[in-house]
């Protein structure tokens, strides 16, 4: 027998440094704009900072009524998209059999998840504020108050945005329950919604819950969709008003007033300041602000995600 | 023989084109074992979730034919298919348990049934999970998760949890098929006291255990039913040459 030599292999050896070094290209990337926005942004964050108003045509004060906007717009979304999505999904994974009809939901729901958000922004001023609210306006007599650019139609617009995530993860939750379990529960004597409401929903939960936070952290970060829908440049009030049951009235956020964003904020900072070289180093701030808003919603869904996993690897 | 349970007459099923059963015709008498063999892919498994209407879950299938249990057809359109699966429990090759509690897995048949009395609860759980032969081993665990119990505990926690819907028929699909020898032991001692006051249906690869558990067998081939007669009968003296070659190990 005749052993041979190792050879060398040259165009592997060539592919791999080539992948590794893209791959290092693109972490270079990330941390140089991270560090960036890191370094510049964290000298203006402060308390005052996150709560106040803008002051000086945004070249003092804070982004405090940005900050509680885009709270207050996800939210209001979540609201709207959670229910919807989740039973769509429901619909589609435990009802629904493969019929021409049902293929055509799951490939719009795909489709709905392409589509540029700027179509988004200008399908919902011309379905929620044009149509429903013009709508509502002349069916409540109530004069202008819903056919108006306002938070409640933002919210509605990105809820249809962020629908296809919801929808998806939750297909993903519902479709991950094993089968065997929704046997068991049949064999039981369950009946088809006893056994979604009490074995296949609560192990589908976690994933629910990613797909909603995932939902909010895209929602966050929109501008396109809401620059027609009552995203405002500034606001001295906060789109509040007393929700009141007889005499006692608690504070609420108020759906039909405009409202200011985090990411239209500093787009607005960006591109409309007076006084650029004073505006920038809030701009960063305000930048920061909404990344680790972002991350730190992505950060929770992982950790969702993984514990979902482990419960499920044990069987 | 013992008054008959379960009747089935000429029945047939398909998975869109493919029959999967041809013209089953058989009698499965009361508080008996009857046990299905044959090799994989013979229908033995389709078979057994027939009778409790579980193929129904599966898309495309096509059943004619009639089945009786005391005297009433399952496959009848005006029969509540729900009622039906808590008259006829099933426990499965695999361990099913919930990822929930020992307690909850036992009571979750009692209430969805509507049995909310906590001390009924613990009653029933009681008494199944001694009737199930694993009181002793989980009375102190009853909170902890059913995932974390042996694979032979998982088993008997299966077949604990069938029972405390209170089933007249249990159906049992390959229950040992994936236990080691010493749970195996334990679920057929089981199965053995469980005929006193059940009729046991099932299916199993292991031909010894059918000698071992059951009263009668039935050997399927190919869809068919090829006999069906006293275990004891069929494992001495088969009258067919199929049944024979197969449980002689010629084939299978």
């Amino acid at each position: 027998m005749e052993l041979k030599r190792r050879k060398k292999d040259y165009m592997g050896n060539i592919s791999l440094g080539l992948i590794r070094a893209t791959f290092i290209f693109l972490v270079v990337i990330l941390f140089l704009l991270l560090g960036k926005i890191f370094v510049e942004g964290i000298g203006v964050i402060s308390p005052e900072f996150l709560l106040d108003s803008p002051k000086n045509n945004m070249t003092e004060g804070g982004i405090g009524p940005a900050i509680f906007g885009t709270i207050a717009v996800t939210f209001l979304m979540i609201l709207f998209a959670v229910p919807l999505g989740v039973c769509s999904a429901i619909y589609l994974n435990e009802y629904a059999t493969d019929s021409f009809f049902t293929r055509i939901i799951r490939t719009s729901i795909n489709n709905l998840a392409g589509v540029p958000s700027i179509v988004f922004g200008l399908f919902g001023l011309g379905f929620f504020i044009l149509f429903i609210g013009k709508g509502l306006d002349d069916v409540l007599q109530t004069g202008l108050l819903f056919g108006q650019p306002a938070l409640l139609w933002a919210s509605a617009t990105l809820a249809v945005l962020v629908l296809p995530i919801v929808i998806v993860s939750t297909l993903e939750a519902l479709n991950s329950v094993p089968k065997s379990h929704r046997e068991a529960s049949y064999g039981l004597g369950a009946t088809k919604w006893q056994t979604i409401r009490s074995v296949v929903l609560p192990q589908a939960r976690p994933g629910i819950l990613t797909g909603t936070i995932l939902a909010i952290s895209r929602g966050a970060g929109e501008t396109a969709p809401i620059l027609f829908l009552g995203a405002a440049f500034f606001l001295p009030n906060l789109p509040i008003a007393d929700f009141c049951i007889g005499d006692y009235c608690i504070p609420m956020i108020n759906p039909t007033e405009q409202f200011m964003y985090l990411a239209y904020h500093i787009f607005i900072m960006a591109t409309q300041s007076a006084n650029p070289t004073k505006t920038m180093p809030l701009q960063y701030g305000a930048t920061l602000v909404l990344i680790v808003l972002t991350f730190l919603l992505n950060i929770t869904a992982i950790i969702f995600r993984y514990r979902f996993r482990k419960i499920l690897g044990k069987l | 023989m013992k008054e008959t349970k379960i009747v089935v007459k000429d029945l047939n099923l398909y998975y869109g084109e493919k029959q999967a059963l041809k013209n089953i015709t058989l009698d499965i008498p009361a508080k008996r074992v009857t046990a299905f063999i044959g090799p994989s892919g013979c229908g033995k498994s389709t078979f057994i979730r027939v009778l409790n209407r579980m193929n129904d879950l599966i898309d495309h299938v096509k059943i004619d034919g009639e089945v009786f249990i005391d005297g009433v057809n399952i496959y009848d359109r005006s029969l509540d298919i729900v009622n039906l699966r808590k008259n006829v429990g099933m426990v499965f090759q695999k361990s099913n348990l919930f990822p929930k509690s020992v307690f909850e897995n036992i009571v979750y048949g009692p209430k969805i049934n509507g049995i909310r009395d906590k001390k009924t609860l613990d009653e029933i759980v009681e008494r199944t999970l001694n009737q199930a032969a694993i009181w002793d081993e989980v009375k102190d665990r009853l909170n902890d998760n059913a995932l974390s119990l042996s694979g032979g505990q998982q088993q008997r926690l299966c077949i604990a949890r069938a029972l405390a819907v209170e089933p007249e028929i249990i159906l049992m699909d390959e229950p040992a098929s994936a236990l080691d020898p010493i749970s195996t032991a334990k679920i057929e001692e089981l199965i053995h006291d469980l005929k006193k006051e059940y009729t046991i249906v099932i299916v199993t690869h292991n031909m010894q255990q059918a000698a071992r558990v059951s009263d009668q067998t039935a050997f399927f081939y190919l869809g068919e039913l090829i006999e069906f007669d006293r275990t004891t009968t069929i494992f001495t003296k088969p009258s067919k040459k199929q049944t024979e070659d197969y449980i002689t190990g010629r084939f299978g």
